[in-house]
């Protein structure tokens, strides 16, 4: 329980001890009110209450009609009334004696009898119009109070057809004297416009008044109508956003007397009612939303107190924030209020901070991606209310990619709590969205699995309400626009309409048989849906309507070429004629019984035989014959059929890969020996087969290896080689904790959502990511650690460049990382000698030594011919660079101009130093270096200034549309001093994938007593620079593979050397030109995988499985973004055809 | 917006209800049953707000008493969670002293609640302007 309410528990007494029998004794025992109340806090059971009520309404009835009943015991007896009816009791003969009361009582007696009249009656009821004149008389009363009192219930309840019998009396209210009158005329005028808007269609300009009106209170009531209005209309009423704006920045500033505070927060209901207003004045529209930006600023920064009220202000204010026109500081600073409502303990703020969530992120799915662990935890949170809530939000978020993931999740809670009204709501409308948006990628058994649960299960009222849910929305959705939905969607529909419309009470099976027959003429219509259709009508032909509509659809399908569809029309033909028949066939109520299937077919048996005996070959499954095919060498007509790459970890491997790669990958498994060989056989066979498919890739994913070997109906193969299956990745093979399980789980529900995705998360799972390097074969393992700690960002120069001569010096790890520091001719040369002498790291170290030494020479070359005036009078000019980020800022020296690097980056791979436009203005020349960090690409600038004088008002500013450019510099450059060099660095990550972009620069200074000048420049950036490794396990790799939506097929030409095999010298020339990581090798296939830098963050992925076939590199990318497989592929085009 | 708001006892009897949509006099009870149901389940842990049908429940609780508040979607539900808090803190300030008083002043606390929430919004949130018709009316009773 909170503080505040046990804080209150104790100022209560009073509420405390309500219920005791002690206070009753209190009452004087001739008062009938205090029996009742006595009498009602014994019962016991529902019975007694019900007899007691009977007695007691009895009693009232004899009382109001007995004349001598004074105006005082009246009233009693209508609070006896008003219990009676809130215990569901009614005494609609009272009805007309709290009207007299109304009428005839004074003051209290009169307000009890208005209360009970806007208890009892409702706008409709016609005992209401007896009161008419008695509110009349009270609003023209000289009586304040009396005035209240009609105002009052005037705006609770009033007859709509007299509201032009009291309307001048109220409008002439607005401008009473008081405020309370004026404060309860606005509101009654608010009813008046909720119940008959047109009638208060001419007082708008009294609202105005009102707004203004010098009381608070006054002004509060009228926003009731405003916010009414504007909701309506925003366009009408953007000339009120100053006065809404300057109106919450007076009540935030604290300038209402005190006592509108609320534990001394002011006036939060107001403030949460001018910020919906708000939202609505700003929604779409720029010019208005400005104005209200410091405001909300305001309310965001004052809303600092630790309480629930102010916690509701802000969650308003988030809402308003992220439904205006959006301001990305607001934003910024919005989505970190949400991050501490999320992340707070207290349950309440937790709801709170989820349903913000699922706001905003309709606006931007990617703000989800910060509080993914904290959605997950949530997931399986004890309390069902959050946990409704986060699956909400996860609907919220739903895409092709992990549609999957989310619907199995639903899946998983409704089955959990079936008696659910809300849950039903939500699955429901999950499941339609869900098909509508993901139904032709997602896989087959979540439609059965949903078709299924709609099945199971007893008949209960949820079953049937759940059933009918589903026929009722699919009937609407049939009814509008059906090209767009997908096939597999359109299926579930079918089925569902075929089983349960019988459910619908207004049943017109002919209607919705012309909606099924419309589904048909759809030219996009596969054949597969279409005989879910027919299917579907089979079960509805019941009326002569559809009978002939069943009849006009089997003429034409019965011709069809498909056999399918020609035995569905069939049987829709026969059944539909023969009403016993189809009876029979599909009883309207037996259809949940379970059918028993004779799946051995033995009925068929003695056909069987007899063939057998006649001399017919005997039966071969599918699978027996396509082996039979193969091993007669036919062709196969599908180069990959249904096969998804890493079934291969499994399924084939050939002998041959033992000659050319160190045992290290591959680790010897017995265990796995007889494992599904049959695949691999005879040497160059390159046919990849289908089978053992099914049994890798269970509905969870990848399946545990060792079952789809148990599970594996072929007989073993012996291999001549005991080398069979690559070592499973520690992640796969050790059992998961929870935290890696989450973080699977966040991966598949986040993937999709920006850049952070899957990827980043397993990513993140990992100690060290290991970019830049594959995974060291032969080589140290210290080594290894060494270089991927370089990659760190926050390392002393003097480490770094400790660890950067170790790496220049001898190790292979080192050549590996430093290979992005080489140009692509050093690059690939270097690459054939990798690969032809695996193990002898000597060779590599002193290449990179040579590569590395040529390129700093030819720095320095081009150092001299820019800075022909140097001098060496300043003695800083050996000054070392500085180790913060920050540019650093010296006399060139004899130094390179590398040695200007930051520290941070000086260990990381670039490119080495590029020219720009030094022709334009020969005292300045600048030139660009790209280094590649392991989440951006990094450009530098490097700026020299050849002349004595210093450079003013430097600024650069790069510009491309395709990139995301971000300045890193610590301080913007402002000056460079004569003879020095400033460096500029800029993080930049792609947009979206394409192969090249231009990025424009433009450098503007001034030199003293000069006019401001600038220069201009570009430079290319192509994808490969923003291209880096994606380290994944071969499982992992395997559920993006089927998680990414867009692939691409193409044949590569394959790199042949002398020492290697063609695939493994094709993909290494591929790693080391562009950056990827080589998850797997078997036999004749790899996988690859890699991402591209885009965003903040880890970057969108893309995998590669590459098949020898036919000396072509037959390869399939996949990715999450369409445009990524196109790009990367022209690339990898690129890159063999250079080797 | 705000369509109902109870007060009930740990025993799911009513004490007070005050309807802003309609719902029949008849159907009342069961819906009232089925909201203390769903309330007095829950845990003090978890959250104070509860989806019920096609709205959403808000529920405070005081000692034996329960204030539950059905709302609409759009509404702020801890916005009315303090709402609630405000109605008890005028009730304890106008009953200072006296047991009992809830059940024996059911008409002065719907003219308290009739004060705060109109149609199914906030109308009034100040304490001593909740406060000020009602005493005026008491004042002017006395004589009696």
């Amino acid at each position: 329980m909170s503080d505040v309410v046990e804080k209150t528990l104790s100022a209560l007494p009073s509420l405390l001890s309500l219920d005791s029998q002690a206070g009753a004794g209190k009452l004087s025992p001739s008062s009938k009110l205090g029996n009742l109340i006595k009498g009602i806090t014994e019962l016991t059971s529902k019975h007694e209450e019900e007899k007691l009520i009977k007695k007691e309404l009895a009693a009232i009835k004899e009382q109001v009609a007995s004349p001598n009943t004074s105006m005082r015991q009246m009233k009693e007896i209508m609070v006896r009334a008003i219990y009676c009816e809130m215990l569901g009791y009614q005494a609609s003969f009272s009805y007309i004696h709290a009207i007299k009361l109304a009428q005839q009582g004074s003051v209290l007696e009169k307000r009890v009898g208005y209360l009970a009249v806007s208890l009892f009656l409702n706008e409709t009821d016609e005992f209401l119009l007896l009161l008419v004149n008695t509110v009349l008389k009270d609003l023209q009363s000289t009586n304040l109070i009396d005035v209240c009192m009609a105002l009052t219930v005037v705006s609770q309840v009033f007859p709509r057809d007299m509201i032009p019998a009291i309307l001048p009396v109220v409008e002439e209210k607005l401008t009473h004297p008081k405020e309370i009158i004026r404060r309860k005329a606005v509101l009654a005028l608010y009813k008046f416009y909720l119940i008959a808007p047109n009638q208060v269609q001419h007082i708008h300009s009294k609202f105005r008044k009102a707004l203004c009106d010098k009381d608070p209170g006054v002004m509060a009531a009228s926003l009731h109508i405003y916010l009414q209005l504007i909701k309506e209309s925003p366009e009408s009423y953007k000339d009120l956003t100053v006065s809404m704006v300057t109106i919450l920045g007076q009540v935030v500033g604290g300038k209402l007397p005190m006592d509108f505070n609320y534990h001394s927060i002011p006036a939060p209901w107001l403030q949460i009612q001018l910020l919906r207003i708000l939202a609505y004045l700003g929604k779409e529209d720029q010019g208005t939303s400005e104005l209200m930006y410091d405001v909300l600023e305001d309310s965001l920064r004052r809303a600092e107190m630790n309480h629930n009220m102010t916690y509701a202000i802000l969650f308003e204010c988030v809402k308003t924030i992220f439904t205006v026109h959006p301001k990305a500081q607001l934003l910024e600073k919005a989505a970190e209020c949400i991050g501490n409502f999320v992340l707070s303990p207290k349950i309440n703020l937790k709801y709170l901070g989820l349903k913000a969530l699922t706001y905003v992120v309709q606006q931007d799915a990617n703000l989800a991606l910060p509080h993914q662990m904290t959605i997950i935890e949530c997931l399986d949170h004890s309390d069902i209310i959050i946990k409704r809530e986060t699956l909400e939000l996860l609907f919220r978020i739903t895409n092709a990619q992990n549609v999957t993931v989310i619907v199995e999740k639903m899946l998983e809670f409704l089955r959990m709590t079936s008696d659910d009204y809300s849950t039903i709501d939500l699955v429901g409308k999950t499941m339609n969205s869900v098909f509508s948006l993901g139904g032709d990628v997602m896989q087959p058994d979540i439609p059965n699995n949903f078709l299924r649960l709609l099945a199971d299960g007893v008949d209960s009222v949820e079953d049937r309400r759940m059933r009918l849910f589903a026929v009722d929305s699919y009937v609407s959705l049939l009814q509008g626009e059906t090209a767009q939905l997908p096939q597999r969607f359109l299926q579930v529909i079918s089925w569902v309409l075929g089983e349960y419309s019988h459910l619908r009470e207004e049943q017109d099976s002919g209607t919705i048989m012309r909606l099924l027959a419309r589904l048909l003429d759809q030219r996009n219509t596969s054949t597969e849906t279409r005989s879910w259709v027919l299917g579907a009508m089979t079960k509805l032909c019941s009326n002569p309507v559809s009978v002939a509509l069943a009849r006009d659809v089997c003429e034409r399908y019965s011709g069809s070429l498909n056999t399918v569809l020609r035995q569905r029309a069939q049987e829709l033909m026969i059944l539909s004629q023969d009403t016993e028949l189809r009876a029979r066939v599909l009883p309207a109520e037996g259809r949940l019984e379970h059918l028993e299937v004779d799946s051995s077919l033995s009925f068929l048996d003695g056909y069987v035989s007899e063939a057998l005996a006649a001399g017919a070959a005997p039966y071969k499954s599918p699978h027996q014959r396509q082996e039979d095919l193969a091993q007669e060498k036919a062709l196969t007509l599908e180069p990959y059929g249904l096969s998804l790459p890493v079934s291969l970890s499994s399924c084939s491997v050939t002998d041959r890969l033992t000659d050319g790669l160190s045992p290290t990958l591959l680790s010897m498994s017995s265990g796995l020996s007889g494992n599904g060989t049959e695949l691999s056989h005879g040497g160059g066979s390159t046919t990849l087969k289908l089978d053992g498919v099914k049994r890798v890739w269970g509905k969870e994913g990848y399946l545990a290896q060792q079952q789809s070997v148990e599970d594996a109906p072929t007989p073993p193969v012996q291999l001549p080689s005991p080398l069979l299956s690559p070592q499973r990745p520690p992640s796969q093979t050790q059992t998961p904790e929870p935290d890696q399980e989450k973080q699977q789980l966040a991966s598949s529900l986040f993937v999709g959502l920006g850049s952070h995705n899957s990827v980043c998360l397993m990513g993140r799972a990992e100690p060290a990511p290991q970019h830049f390097r594959r995974k060291p074969r032969g080589g140290s393992s210290g080594a290894s650690e060494r270089s991927s700690d370089s990659s760190h960002s926050s390392r002393s120069a003097a480490v770094d460049n400790l660890l950067l001569s170790n790496l220049l010096d001898s190790t292979t790890v080192a050549s590996e990382g430093g290979a992005t520091t080489t140009t692509p001719q050093q690059t690939s040369q270097r690459t054939l000698d990798h690969t032809t002498s695996n193990g002898s790291p000597h060779v590599e170290g002193k290449e990179e030594g040579v590569a590395a030494g040529g390129s700093l020479s030819l720095i320095r070359g081009m150092v001299a011919v820019v800075l022909p005036t140097h001098t060496e009078t300043d003695p800083q000019s050996d000054l070392h660079p500085a180790p913060h980020p920050a540019p650093a800022l010296e006399r060139p020296g004899d130094l390179p101009l590398t040695s200007h690097l930051p520290a941070e980056l000086s260990g990381l791979a670039r490119s080495e130093l590029t020219p720009l436009c030094s022709d334009q203005d020969p005292s300045l020349a600048l030139s660009a270096c790209r280094v590649y960090k392991e989440d951006a690409l990094v450009v530098l600038v490097f700026i020299v200034n050849n002349t004595n004088s210093t450079l003013h008002q430097m600024a650069l500013q790069l510009t491309c549309k395709e990139l995301e450019i971000s300045c890193i510099s610590g301080s913007p450059l402002k000056e460079v001093k004569g003879h020095s060099v400033s460096v500029c660095l800029h993080t930049v990550v792609m947009k979206r994938a394409s192969v090249q972009v231009e990025l424009a620069g433009l450098l503007s200074y001034q030199r003293p007593l000069g006019q401001p000048q600038a220069a201009q420049f570009s430079l290319s950036l192509s994808l490969k620079h923003f291209i880096r490794p994606l380290t994944v396990s071969t499982g992992e790799y395997g559920k993006m593979w089927l998680s990414f939506s867009h692939d691409l097929k193409q044949n590569l030409r394959l790199v042949t050397t002398e020492h290697q095999e063609p695939l493994t010298a094709t993909l290494d020339a591929l790693k080391s030109k562009l950056h990827l990581h080589i998850v797997d090798i078997i036999g004749s296939e790899g996988i690859v995988a890699c991402r591209l830098l885009q965003g903040e963050g880890h970057g969108q992925p893309c995998l590669l499985h590459c098949r020898v076939h036919a000396n072509t590199l037959a390869v399939w990318l996949r990715s999450p973004v369409p445009e990524l497989p196109d790009s990367l592929l022209y690339h990898c085009q690129k890159a063999l055809t250079e080797t | 917006m705000i369509k109902f708001l109870l007060m009930v006892n740990k025993q799911g009897q009513t004490r007070l209800s005050k309807y802003y949509e309609r719902v029949d006099i008849g159907k009342r009870p069961f819906l009232e049953a089925d909201v203390v149901k769903g309330c007095l389940s829950r845990k003090k842990e978890e959250c104070s707000f509860v989806e019920y049908k096609d709205f959403k429940l808000v529920y405070r609780q005081y000692a034996a008493l329960f204030i539950v508040v059905g709302i609409s979607d759009t509404e702020n539900e801890l916005s009315i969670y303090e709402m609630v808090h405000n109605f008890v803190e005028v009730l304890d300030k106008y009953f200072s002293h006296s047991e009992l008083d809830i059940m024996f002043n059911l008409d002065k606390v719907h003219i308290i609640l009739d004060k705060m929430i109109q149609n199914g919004h906030i109308v009034e949130t100040n304490k001593n302007r909740i406060l000020a018709p009602l005493l005026a009316l008491d004042q002017m009773s006395e004589p009696h």
